[in-house]
């Protein structure tokens, strides 16, 4: 049995070095993904586009002007002249947020009144508009506290030199700068293996059906079993390789730091990558011809693993039906190991309800196409 | 030029796609499958917060302080710590994504007016997590200190009649109840029209090249320029059936109304395929099967997601990738989709990106058209 598996391995290893272009994915990609991943994602809002329109033009309208120049959350754009141009500013989206200051601001504030400003948010962007909210009405809290205690200071009543009476200190653990490149890496993994998984099997079975060579396989005395085995180890093999690069790579170039075991890492992606490699041996073994095997296990391997896995979006916040589903995911429980070993130190204690989950996963994957490739036979 | 040739050769290739059940499936249920999970599984709302409570004061004070959280509604008690040790044990294992940490003194300090200090530890292992949880944090915190202040103006109401202070009115357009799904779904339009028409244009030409029947038809009367047309017309029209599905779905699932033109983005959609189109007979021109093809679509299309600000604000990108951007037609049409769905907005405002859309189109195309009739001649 070992013999003829062998064979197949090598079959297979000979293919893919005959294919440069295949070759150069496997390199490219997971490099490339890793620049724009580690380079260009950056999750951080900030320098959000502020236009003002000071109707006030007083030295308090200018304080407060100034707190929202000196923050490095907004960058100023415009200074409006005219309430016509409110609308054009939003709508042409050249300002995310719009602050106007009334004309009776300054009186307000003098005759010891509370000043209404109003702020136009562009809402479309959900995610940047609500943090945008958060900063804009901390700043003008600020600004407030800093208002009342001065004019209670002019009337010579001293409350506390702080600003507010609770201080709260944040602290973010395992992450101390919350840099998101810590944040994707480990994450990427899991994405890169995924994407190279459903592009280098799904094409492996169709490709001998297409070009007529999967009937000499069924006559040699192949098993299934042997044959799914015999076509998946080349390309964990080679998905090995690139978890190494992207480990490497990560740890070396984005300063990721490692906390755990990259034993564990390696041995749990091991188990990750033949669940991802089902997947696509098991569209291949489905659908009729390439473009729809590659299409197919595209649709469902990328898009779920990217946006149902926890990679970016947060699980705990989608409809409870989703999340459930999100446990058939393989990506979803092996980012949460990765997180976990990579930025948390987590050793087997921890982990083990992912891992299980993960081989489950797997073997139920290899078990199905070995069966569908049976009973096509 | 002929007509008669054209259109039989969309018959053949519409023939060729729809004859299979499966394929009719998957143009179809993929627009679906995405639109449903960019509308329901990308949301950065978070709710149902994680969080252990390690209260050394134990008073009145500290349990009203914590009540606020409760009462927000975004936090969740699954703990009360009774050592700090158990501060590691909870966050390392992800039992909590929070630790609020009261020191003693917290109620003894606000009593005497002095600055009371409060802690709050965050998983940052999940940073896009962690740094929404610290806006809501910090949002309950600042609330509570606004009202002891209150409290503590209230009782020198004696000696200070009136305090200024500023309140901000906040107004949130096109988008008022800050939906995601109101951001990622028109977007989902543009993701579809990119990745069908670009993997169907160029695997349709290339299925030709690796079955040999290329030389079948270059052979026939068929022109060059006759059989590209016959080739991307069928794109273009189950493009515009998908778009037509997807924009069914927006508006009568989703409830996203159409704030503009609907046929506008019919227009500027039939101007962003021309570049697709042309995409997809470049990347035929450069391979040789149709695994090739996708390997080569994947390098462009993922890129062009990714930067075009689908999922990832341009803005916060370094300055050099967003020069980058620019480069990358995706983006205009991205911005074009949504100004016209959301902002409502016409080409009084979107003329550059039309203008920039155009150039690609026209460009690409006329390169790749080049290079295809040079290529079979």
């Amino acid at each position: 049995m070992f013999l003829r598996m062998r064979m197949i391995m090598w079959k297979e290893f000979v293919q893919i070095s005959r294919d440069p272009r295949l070759l150069a994915v496997v390199v490219v990609i997971p490099l490339l993904m890793l620049l724009i991943y580690g380079y260009a994602i950056n999750l951080d809002v900030r320098d959000l586009r502020l236009a003002v329109y000071d109707q006030d033009r007083s030295p308090a309208s200018r304080a407060l002007i100034e707190v929202f120049t000196e923050s490095k959350y907004f960058r100023i754009t415009h200074y409006l002249e005219d309430q016509r141009q409110v609308t054009g500013e939003l709508d042409g989206n050249r300002a995310q947020l719009v602050l106007i200051i009334p004309p009776d601001y300054s009186g307000d504030l003098a005759d010891g009144r509370t000043a209404r400003v109003q702020v136009l948010v562009n809402g479309s962007d959900s995610t940047t508009a609500g943090t945008g909210i958060g900063y804009i009405g901390a700043l003008l809290q600020q600004q407030s506290a800093r208002v009342s205690l001065e004019a209670l200071a002019r009337e010579g009543v001293s409350v506390t030199r702080a600003a507010l009476p609770v201080d709260n200190r944040i602290r973010y653990w395992y992450n101390a700068e919350l840099r998101s490149t810590n944040f994707l890496v480990p994450g990427l993994v899991a994405m890169i293996l995924m994407m190279l998984a459903a592009l280098l099997t799904s094409v492996t079975v169709v490709r001998e059906r297409e070009r007529g060579t999967i009937e000499q396989l069924v006559v040699s005395p192949v098993q299934p079993l042997e044959l799914m085995l015999g076509k998946l180890i080349p390309y964990v093999a080679i998905a090995f390789a690139d978890v190494i690069l992207i480990l490497l790579v990560g740890v070396y170039v984005f300063q990721v730091p490692f906390r755990g075991s990259p034993w564990l890492v390696l041995g749990l992606s091991g188990i990750f990558v033949t669940a991802a490699l089902g997947i696509g041996l098991l569209f291949s073994t489905i659908a009729p011809n390439q473009q729809l095997a590659l299409l197919a296990s595209m649709l469902a391997t990328q898009l779920p693993s990217v946006l149902l896995s926890g990679f970016i979006f947060p699980i705990s916040s989608m409809p409870l039906p989703l999340q459930v589903f999100t446990n058939v995911i393989p990506a979803r429980h092996f980012i949460k190991i990765l997180r976990g070993v990579i930025m948390k130190g987590n050793g087997p204690a921890e982990i083990w309800p992912s891992a299980l989950g993960l081989l489950l996963f797997a073997l139920a994957m290899l078990g199905l196409s070995a069966a569908r490739f049976k009973k096509k036979l | 030029m002929s007509i008669r040739r054209i259109i039989r050769l969309v018959k053949k290739e519409l023939l060729q796609t729809f004859r299979d059940k499966r394929s009719v499936g998957l143009l179809l249920l993929s627009p679906i499958l995405q639109l449903f999970l960019f509308g329901y599984a990308v949301t950065t709302d978070i709710n149902h917060i994680a969080t252990a409570v390690y209260d050394e004061d134990r008073t009145a004070a500290s349990r009203e302080f914590v009540a606020r959280f409760t009462r927000s509604g975004y936090f969740i008690y699954r703990q009360y710590l009774t050592a700090p040790e158990q501060i590691n044990e909870v966050l390392d294992a992800g039992k909590a994504q929070m630790v609020l940490h009261i020191p003693p003194g917290f109620a003894k300090d606000l009593a005497r007016v002095r600055e009371a200090r409060v802690q709050t530890i965050l998983d940052g292992s999940d940073s896009m997590t962690a740094r929404v949880i610290a806006g809501y944090a910090t949002a309950v915190v600042q609330q509570y200190s606004g009202a002891v202040m209150a409290e503590r103006l209230d009782r020198l109401r004696g000696m200070v009649t009136r305090v200024p202070a500023i309140e901000g009115r906040l107004r949130v357009w096109y988008n008022p109840d800050l939906r995601s799904a109101r951001f990622m779904v028109p977007a989902v339009l543009c993701l579809i029209l990119l990745t069908i028409t670009v993997m169907l244009t160029s695997m349709s030409i290339v299925k030709e090249k690796e079955l040999g029947t290329l030389e079948q038809l270059v052979v026939t009367p068929i022109t060059p320029a006759e059989l590209m047309l016959g080739k991307t017309l069928p794109g273009l029209l189950i493009g515009m059936l998908d778009m037509t599905f997807v924009l069914l779905v927006a508006v009568l699932w989703f409830r996203i109304p159409v704030a503009g033109s609907v046929p506008l983005i019919f227009l500027l959609s039939a101007l962003f395929l021309m570049t697709t189109l042309g995409l997809g007979i470049f990347i035929s021109t450069i391979s040789k099967t149709q695994h090739e093809a996708t390997l080569t679509s994947f390098f462009f299309i993922l890129p062009f997601i990714i930067l075009s600000g689908f999922m990832f604000p341009i803005e916060n990108m370094p300055r050099i990738i967003q020069y980058i951007t620019y480069a990358i037609p995706v983006r205009y049409f991205l911005e074009i989709i949504r100004g016209i769905f959301l902002r409502g907005v016409g080409l009084e405002y979107l003329w550059p990106q039309t203008l920039a859309l155009a150039g690609f189109g026209i460009g690409i195309l006329t390169l790749s058209a080049a290079r295809f009739s040079k290529r079979l001649g």
